[in-house]
């Protein structure tokens, strides 16, 4: 029997509640909680206010990237002395007599007639390239003469933009009063791959690298992660060798970037003789790095699960595989997903290692497959970021946002997936 | 549905004389934790015909015991179990028993009531699925009415079966979770504790539901209410200290107990 003692010894005085000691105290804890309200508040509006920045410079300078000024140029065939085989053009062999005419030269020419002797530095290198595509869709416009919007030149562009050089700006001008200038949608810079000219740079190689990178990771990450996790979780016997294996993956997680890449570069590379710059070597690096962060995720959103759930399926004869598969993994899913949405974030991000892999090569073209030579967007952010030219700086901007886009549709597909398997126990 | 003030004990029959062979038998079972010894040499005979209640104060090893019984303790890693437990004859601990089945055979309902959380239909469902008991969606259809109907939860539920089990009330989880138990057609129901979590209403419930299922399962359950106990059961075992102290007549027990420790627990002297 418990039995309560009340005796001892007597307070001295009964507490006094209402007295002005009191009052103090609690006007001090209140002045502590109105303080420390405060304090987390300008925490929040600080880091507000770091991501607005971020984003306005960001949007401020790349929403220019997506943009480019183009010139018109009059093009009279016959003044330009500018040949093609005809007949060729028709047939099977139009893509050789394209490549084999001097378009360079009908653009130089079309220009010195029509803006005089600067007229072609007005002009992009790719100018050429956009008059041969417009001869090749349809070659009955060297019947007659041509008037076409061509990609204005760096310091043009710059210009139009912003502000150029001395010569640019009026050269701008005289083209404005001409109404010979606009700005439209740089649809190269959607559709092209690096290049050394930044009005000729495009972002579709790097994300397609990205993008086929991603998928490797993806592919090999989550479901050896996923596997791992439940194995530990579920079958593993407690014992020395599987906290060591703990303590590794947890290590695994926080070790440096770089040196994944280093591993990739010795393993993959050196040892196994895969292509250098291929996103599938990008990604078995990538995989490696996210391979733990999942692992971690997993094991916990694993733990998350009530051991209830795992009585009651194993009270009604389910084999332990069907427990795991039929009712710990379901429940376990939007946190396995959490998890991978962090990890792939973390890898779509990572530029180290995929330049110890080779990835920091100059791709001017979109890669055709996983073992072809690729980019990727954080590098090529890194590689545009280097270049001198001033056109760069706002395709580097530009380049970023595609990235975070990226990023945010990774996730957005992710929290729908998560919200999907959502369910309350 | 008969009514619910009128304790099913009233028509409780006494045990029977002359009993027939045991459903389950356990033979100097002890249990071991590590090093902690959980359960010390029971012994005990459970009978198709009757409910047989676990009594003792808290921490006295009877859910531990209950759930050797159809080895669940088996997914607890440091737990090891001597002794020689048979269902029907058959060593349930032998290398031949599949545990898988030996669980289908022997069913469980837990303390706190644990539906899937899945749809009513589908966590009476899932027990049959695993073990395809039914050849095509009519079948399984006639298991799951059937299964509700026994658990006394179809009239409640029978228009909204694709609901979610975790919707319903906790009385109702607990028989959806009974339902759930007799779908795959057990031979033995072991219950730990399975009002503890409910209001006194919903304890009726179930406690007339045990009384309905008595003769069709041996039902084995864990209480801590001794009123409860004497209502449901025919048989009754009072363990302390993880091992059995007194093992008989529900009736006897209640009212002449053999041993002082009892007689102190059932009369509320500790526990």
């Amino acid at each position: 029997m418990i039995k309560a003692d009340i005796s001892g010894p007597v307070d001295p005085t009964p507490t006094n509640w209402a007295g002005e000691a009191m009052q103090r105290r609690i006007r001090k804890r209140y002045g502590a909680e109105r303080r420390f309200k405060l304090l987390g508040l300008s925490a929040v509006l600080l880091s507000v206010g770091f991501l607005a920045f971020l984003l306005i410079s960001m949007l401020g300078n790349g929403l220019r990237g997506f943009t480019a000024a183009e010139v018109k140029l009059d093009v009279n065939w016959q003044q330009t002395g500018f040949t093609i085989d005809r007949a060729a053009l028709a047939g099977p062999d139009a893509e050789a007599a394209l490549r084999a005419a001097d378009f360079e030269g009908a653009v130089r020419q079309a220009a010195i007639l029509q803006y005089g002797e600067d007229g072609p530095d007005l002009f992009s290198g790719v100018a050429r390239l956009r008059l041969r595509d417009a001869v090749g869709d349809d070659p009955s416009v060297l019947d007659r003469p041509l008037t076409i919007w061509l990609p204005a030149s760096s310091a043009l562009d710059q210009a139009v933009k912003t502000d150029g050089s001395e010569k640019a700006e009026r050269a701008y001008e005289t083209l404005r009063s001409q109404d010979a200038i606009r700005t439209g949608i740089n649809w190269t810079f959607l559709t092209g791959s690096d290049a050394t000219d930044p009005t000729a740079v495009g972002i579709w190689g790097a994300f397609k690298g990205s993008l086929l990178t991603m998928m490797v990771t993806l592919l090999l990450a989550f479901p050896i992660g996923v596997l791992s996790a439940v194995y530990l979780e579920e079958y593993a016997p407690r014992n020395r060798w599987t906290d060591m294996i703990e303590v590794s993956i947890n290590n695994l997680a926080a070790v440096p970037s770089i040196i994944f890449g280093l591993l990739g570069l010795a393993i993959f590379l050196n040892f196994m003789h895969l292509p250098r710059s291929a996103p599938i070597v990008g990604g078995l690096t990538l995989a490696l790095m996210t391979m733990p962060v999942i692992v971690i995720a997993s094991r916990n959103a694993i733990k998350a699960v009530p051991p209830s759930i795992r009585d009651a399926a194993l009270g009604v004869g389910a084999s332990r595989i069907q427990v795991v598969f039929h009712h710990v993994l379901p429940l376990a899913l939007p946190g396995i997903l959490t998890g991978t949405i962090i990890g792939m974030a973390r890898a779509l991000g990572e530029t180290a290692p995929l330049l110890m892999i080779g990835m920091r090569a100059f791709v001017a073209s979109p890669p055709e497959g996983l073992t072809a030579p690729a980019s990727a967007l954080p590098v090529q952010i890194f590689l545009w970021s280097d270049e001198v030219e001033r056109g760069f700086v706002e395709k580097t901007s530009a380049a970023i946002i595609v990235l975070l886009v990226f990023l945010l549709a990774m996730n957005a597909v992710a929290i729908y997936l998560r919200n999907k398997f959502e369910k309350r126990w | 549905m008969t009514d619910l003030m009128t304790p099913p004990e009233a028509e409780a029959a006494p045990a029977p004389a002359a009993a027939p062979a045991p459903k389950m038998t356990a033979r100097g079972v002890n249990v071991f934790y590590g090093n902690k010894q959980a359960i010390d040499n029971v012994s005990i005979d459970v009978f198709r015909e009757d409910v047989t209640a676990f009594i003792g104060p808290s921490g006295c090893g009877k859910s531990t015991f209950l759930r050797t019984l159809n080895r669940m303790n088996d997914t607890v890693a440091t737990a090891r179990v001597e002794g020689d437990i048979r269902l029907d004859g058959e060593d349930i601990y032998d290398r031949s028993m599949d545990v898988v089945q030996l669980r289908a055979r022997v069913g469980m309902v837990f303390q706190k009531p644990n539906p899937f959380p899945k749809s009513i239909f589908e966590n009476v469902a899932y027990g049959p699925r695993i073990h395809g008991l039914a050849e095509n969606k009519a079948e399984m259809d006639t298991i799951v009415e059937r299964s509700l109907k026994r658990a006394g939860l179809w009239d409640e539920v029978k228009d909204r079966l694709t609901d979610s089990g975790t919707a319903l009330s906790g009385g109702q989880q607990q028989r959806l979770c009974i339902a759930r138990a007799i779908a795959v057609d057990p031979e033995v129901i072991l219950m730990d504790e399975p009002c503890s979590a409910l209001d006194p209403i919903a304890t009726a419930k179930i406690e007339e539901l045990i009384h309905e299922l008595r003769g069709r399962y041996a039902i084995v359950i864990v209480t801590h209410n001794m009123q409860q106990a004497a209502r449901v059961s025919q048989r009754t075992a009072f363990f302390h200290l993880g091992s059995i102290v007194e093992y008989g007549d529900t009736s006897g027990i209640f009212t002449n107990p053999r041993e002082t420790r009892t007689k102190d627990y059932i009369t509320g002297r500790y526990g």
